[in-house]
């Protein structure tokens, strides 16, 4: 006798889709996605309504007319003649400045504070364990406080700089330290400059090549050339020689105490770098974690297998353990980068203008466009927020792990 | 600061239209209390005391609006709102009057659809500077830092100066008057600039006021008043004539101590209006007839709110000025009740 598998083919009937299992769940899914439409249409509907029954409108005109306030950091032309629009764009950039900036700095702080947590030495490790512990468990705006304020209060202002006998002095008569920021001497780059910055390019790949070829020569024959001190030499001799020979193009303008400020130089803004600080270290606790767990995530076995090869331990976290715990690493690492992205929106706290100062601040203000503004402002921090997480995407399935 | 803002905006988006139709004036009868926004602490002009009171000069204008409506001038509850949030609490319907020294500008009272219900003080834009500098003119602030409270004319007014007369100058933006003040006396700004009338306020506070000037440039007109909602007449008609009575009060010789005996009748016609023992102007309101008598029996006339919170002789120590009466060469001037 025949088992019967296949339900009998009739006609389709209406109360099927409740009582047939192979359409019961596409109707409740039908319905519900009817439903979250339907929920969604009607808070639409209702935020409309209730806009005209105040007389107000969704436009985005104001985004054309000029902003008339100034913004201290601009990485692009800007000023008080510029458009809302401008000052968005400069807003956005200053977010991606400080995000890019704590980012680096927060990957080599938890990188290197995560390694040493596993360091057999006690010291070491408990005191990363402090470090750890005390800045992953205080919120991050308390930390870009407390260093902006500590900067404020410890650093001399510029004028203290001033005098004969000042109170302060230049670092080697080239650094200011004041408490509006740290003024460095900036390149100036004169005719020439663009040969040198050639060879320097140039010097850059060269140190690739050098590695590559240093690496093939060790699979094919067995040879293992130095790595450390040719790199360097390649990467900085012929620059140096060129640069001397053009006759040094390339000079430096030192920050000089003019009235009120230093001018001349580069200013980092106090605001600038007490949340790239806050942010680097505050994120970098986690990223230790993260590593620590990588690390950890590797068995054992491997570590002393390697030993057993006769590889040294510097070799054996570089070459066995790193690479293999970077796939373990690497997805939350990325959580913690948009982290960092979303936490610069405390900026306003020290008055560092980025997109939540400009355009979630002052222009929703002088505007009072603030669903039109709140919206905008969703909008950059998810495009800034999926473009870094396809990035790292990217990174990651370079690294993981190659199933064939 | 930005979650507030953002709720804000939730707010508006739900609110709006239970705003729109409702009557402020009957919500706020209903409630017992009167929402009003102030400044998260200005000392003279909105400020808690030592014991947790809230009082000034703006603080008493919400207290004659309460007195006013509810018959007690204690029941305001006062939401501290900054210079960014204030319009965003207004519009949602979170506070019923924003009193907190807020510029009248063309575009907040026709953009941002609100209603300015008269000028309570009279106010422009100045400088602040540590004496030790020795910077006697605005005009000698090129390359300065300057420390601004974000979200406020201020900002703009700085930007247009400083363009108008082609100097150069860093922006320092903050949040409130408070983290303001410790800028810059840590010397991480040159200048502090704002309303002269909270420079002045904010000096008072400090150690030594003496080290610091206020430079004699006003480069702004800014005409400081309560404000309401657009779309509701007759709550604005309120805060508005409140407002009146006590600068009427003023000018008629009305105070706290005399009111007393001036409710039993006096031979002054407008006198008798404002108080109630003549006509109906009360009625008119949609209060009773003790209205402005509550309204000013609450914290005195306009002069004596003045006197008792910024006046000379108080630390803040600002001169009447432009905000004397009419009578007396200032700018004080209330319609006439009847």
């Amino acid at each position: 006798m025949a088992t019967i598998t296949d339900p009998p083919k009739g006609a389709f009937r209406l109360s099927m889709l409740i009582n047939d299992t192979r359409y019961r769940s596409l109707t409740f899914q039908f319905i519900a996605l009817f439903l979250l439409i339907a929920l969604f249409a009607y808070l639409g509907s209702n935020l409309v309504a209730n806009l005209r029954a105040a007389g107000l409108n969704i436009s985005y005109e104001f985004l054309g007319e000029p902003a008339g306030y100034d913004i201290n950091q601009t990485l692009i032309e800007y000023d008080s003649q510029s458009s809302h629009w401008r000052a968005a764009v400069a807003g956005v950039l200053n977010t991606l400045l400080v995000a890019f900036l704590a980012c680096l700095t927060a990957t080599i702080l938890g990188t290197i504070a995560g390694v040493l947590r596993l360091s057999n030495n006690w010291l070491v490790r408990k005191l990363m364990a402090i470090y750890v512990e005390a800045f992953r468990n205080v919120p991050v705006l308390i930390w870009i406080i407390i260093i902006f304020t500590i900067m404020t209060a410890v650093l001399p202002a510029p004028r203290a700089f001033r005098g004969d006998e000042p109170e302060a002095s230049m670092l080697f008569g080239a650094f200011a330290f004041t408490n509006r920021g740290v003024y460095t001497p900036l390149p100036i780059f004169g005719p020439g400059s663009s040969v040198v910055i050639a060879v320097f390019i140039a010097s850059i790949v060269g140190v690739f090549a050098y590695r590559r070829y240093a690496t093939k020569l060790l699979y094919d024959t067995g040879r293992l050339l130095p790595m450390g001190w040719p790199s360097l030499a390649i990467l900085f001799v012929p620059t140096l020689l060129i640069y001397f020979i053009l006759g040094r193009p390339i000079g430096l303008e030192y920050p000089e105490l003019r009235g009120f400020n230093f001018s001349g130089g580069i200013q980092i803004r106090g605001s600038l770098i007490a949340l790239w600080f806050a942010l680097a270290i505050y994120t970098g606790a986690f990223i230790a974690e993260n590593v620590r767990a990588g690390i950890q995530a590797i068995s054992k076995g491997q570590t002393e297998a390697a030993a057993s090869l006769g590889l040294r331990p510097g070799r054996i976290m570089n070459l066995v353990i790193l690479p293999q715990a970077l796939r373990v690493i690497i997805p939350p690492l990325i959580s913690n980068y948009l982290n960092i992205t979303k936490n610069s929106s405390l900026a306003i706290a020290v008055g560092y203008m980025d997109i939540t100062g400009t355009l979630g601040g002052i222009t929703l203000n002088q505007t009072g466009r603030a669903i039109e503004t709140i919206l905008l402002l969703m909008l950059f921090y998810l495009v800034i927020s999926l473009g870094i997480s396809a990035l790292m995407n990217v990174y990651n399935n370079a690294v993981k792990l190659k199933e064939r | 600061m930005k979650k507030s803002v953002f709720l804000g905006t939730l707010t508006v988006a739900g609110i709006a239209a239970g705003v729109a139709g409702a009557a402020t004036l009957d919500d706020v009868k209903a409630r017992g209390t009167l929402n009003c926004g102030v400044t998260t602490g200005l000392v003279g002009f909105a400020a808690p005391n030592a014991n947790g009171e809230w009082e000034g000069f703006d603080v008493a204008v919400c207290r004659a609006v309460a007195a006013a409506v509810l018959g007690d001038a204690s029941a305001v509850e006062f939401v501290p709102t900054t210079g960014k949030t204030r319009f965003t609490a207004l519009a949602s319907g979170e506070i019923d009057m924003l009193a907190r020294n807020t510029t009248w500008t063309f575009s907040r009272d026709v953009d941002l659809k609100f209603e300015f219900t008269g000028i309570n003080y009279y106010d422009g834009q100045g400088f602040m500077i540590p004496r030790e500098l020795g910077v006697s003119s605005a005009l000698e602030l090129a390359g300065a830092t300057v420390c601004i409270q974000t979200g406020t004319t201020t900002e703009l007014n700085l930007a247009d100066f400083f363009r108008s007369n082609n100097m150069e100058y860093e922006p320092v933006p903050i949040e409130t008057n408070a983290e303001a003040q410790q800028q810059y006396l840590a010397g991480a700004c040159d200048v502090y600039t704002t309303d002269a009338s909270g420079l002045a306020a904010t000096r008072a506070t400090f150690e030594d006021p003496g080290a610091h000037v206020i430079l004699p440039e006003i480069i702004s007109k800014e005409p400081l008043g309560p404000l309401v909602r657009h779309g509701d007449n007759d709550w604005g008609d309120i805060v508005r004539w409140t407002l009146n009575a006590l600068i009427a009060a003023e000018e008629y010789g009305i105070t706290s101590a005399n009111i007393g005996e001036l409710t039993a009748g006096t031979d002054n016609p407008e006198i008798n209006r404002i108080l109630g023992t003549e006509g109906n102007l009360g009625e008119m309101l949609g209060l009773d007839a003790e209205w402005a008598v509550r309204a000013i029996s609450a914290n005195g006339n306009y002069g004596e709110i003045f006197a008792k919170n910024i006046g000379e002789s108080t630390p803040i120590g600002l001169a009447r000025g432009l905000n004397a009466q009419w009578t007396d060469g200032g700018l004080l001037y209330s319609p006439p009740f009847r």
